[in-house]
């Protein structure tokens, strides 16, 4: 990143655009996410991505609030301000016009076709995300093990994620993983 | 804000009327998101849900499953579009506005303070052996997700869906190219392919 540029302003321009084009939500837009701070503009090393992730799911509230962190690792408050507007704002202004068009024109078959079409993208993108994340965060075979009974027992019980979490984190703290 | 965007807009025919039929105050938009929001971990979707259909019964389950369906397929944090369409519909854009203030707020203040714990503390050994762990899990629970939106999809046995979704990990997760130029691409081909094999089937 160039010295001279406000990293408020990039933070915006970041996530004004990815905003727009993260299909599938903010979980889907973590690849993208990690390609930015990470690779592009060196905001953050490979683990402390992964543990702002971490701290993101954490806590309560949606997915999208790991773009807070992101904005506060740049920019302190005014960053974490800054780049969930932007992530926020521009697509909630385009939801907003898009329900008050199809209010009115409810007969037609594209919304069904579009919503359809999108959604083995919006699969890939997560897929994607998964990878990424598990890269980062799975650098030992305990850890991969912990990752894979994580995701055994959230997909076939109703455990409370958080429980999950908070397992995870002990066993961590204890150092198994 | 026109009338036209209140519930009333919607033909009475398909709509079974909702057993509290006063709309939410502008203040009580804010709480009932900020409510839903603060229990909402690992994601709001099942407590918006519960809050809007099963607590409050600001809208029946259709009703929510439709507009969470719209807020699916456009870009962006489903559940912040949600909220917006929602507090909108009610309170015009003052209401989405409270609605959004209330999901977002006072969880954007929360992780604020653990990310500012963590900068100043991230080094702490303790700290970083219990987010390794909290990692593990965070990665854990994304693969369940994913599974599970997966599952229709391979009973389907959808074929061209499959392709594209793969195409769009390696593309996405191997490649590592950018988004926009992976989605100008493939967006494209898929609604295309979709709408062929629509009107295939349907002659």
């Amino acid at each position: 990143m160039s010295p001279n540029a406000n990293p408020v302003w990039s933070l915006i321009v970041t996530f004004g655009l990815m905003s727009l084009f993260a299909i599938g939500g903010a979980n889907a837009a973590i690849p993208e996410m990690h390609r930015i701070a990470v690779e592009v503009h060196h905001w953050m090393t490979d683990r402390e991505f992964a543990d702002i992730y971490a701290i993101s799911q954490l806590s309560p509230g949606p997915n999208v609030l790991i773009v807070t962190l992101i904005g506060y690792s740049v920019a302190g408050i005014a960053g974490a301000l800054a780049a969930t507007l932007a992530m926020c704002v521009p697509t909630a202004a385009l939801a907003y016009f898009v329900s008050r068009w199809l209010a009115r024109s409810r007969q037609s078959q594209w919304p069904s076709i579009i919503q359809t079409s999108l959604v083995p993208l919006s699969i890939g993108l997560m897929a994607a995300s998964a990878w990424i994340v598990a890269q980062a965060a799975d650098r030992t075979w305990t850890a991969a093990l912990a990752t894979i009974a994580a995701a055994v027992v959230a997909a076939s019980t109703r455990f409370n994620p958080l429980w999950i979490l908070l397992i995870g984190g002990c066993l961590g703290f204890a150092g198994v993983i | 804000m026109s009338p036209d965007s209140s519930p009333a807009a919607i033909p009475a025919s398909d709509r079974p009327a909702p057993a509290d039929q006063s709309p939410p105050t502008v203040a009580a938009l804010f709480f009932a998101f900020a409510k839903m929001s603060l229990a909402g971990f690992g994601g709001v979707l099942a407590f918006a849900r519960r809050g809007i259909v099963e607590e409050h019964r600001w809208m029946t389950a259709d009703e929510f499953n439709e507009t969470f369906a719209l807020c699916h397929f456009l870009p962006g944090p489903n559940i912040v579009n949600l909220t917006v369409v929602f507090g909108s519909r009610f309170r015009g854009i003052v209401g989405g506005i409270a609605a959004f203030a209330g999901l977002v707020g006072p969880p954007m203040l929360l992780v604020t303070v653990l990310g500012a714990l963590y900068m100043r503390f991230g080094d702490v050994d303790a700290l970083r052996r219990v987010l390794a762990g909290v990692s593990c899990g965070a990665v854990g629970l994304l693969i369940a997700a994913l599974f599970k939106m997966m599952l229709p999809l391979l009973k389907r046995r959808d074929a061209v869906a499959f392709v594209v979704m793969v195409l769009v990990f390696i593309a996405i997760g191997i490649m590592r190219l950018p988004l926009q130029a992976v989605l100008l691409v493939a967006v494209p081909i898929s609604i295309g392919m979709t709408f062929l094999i629509r009107r295939r089937g349907a002659a």
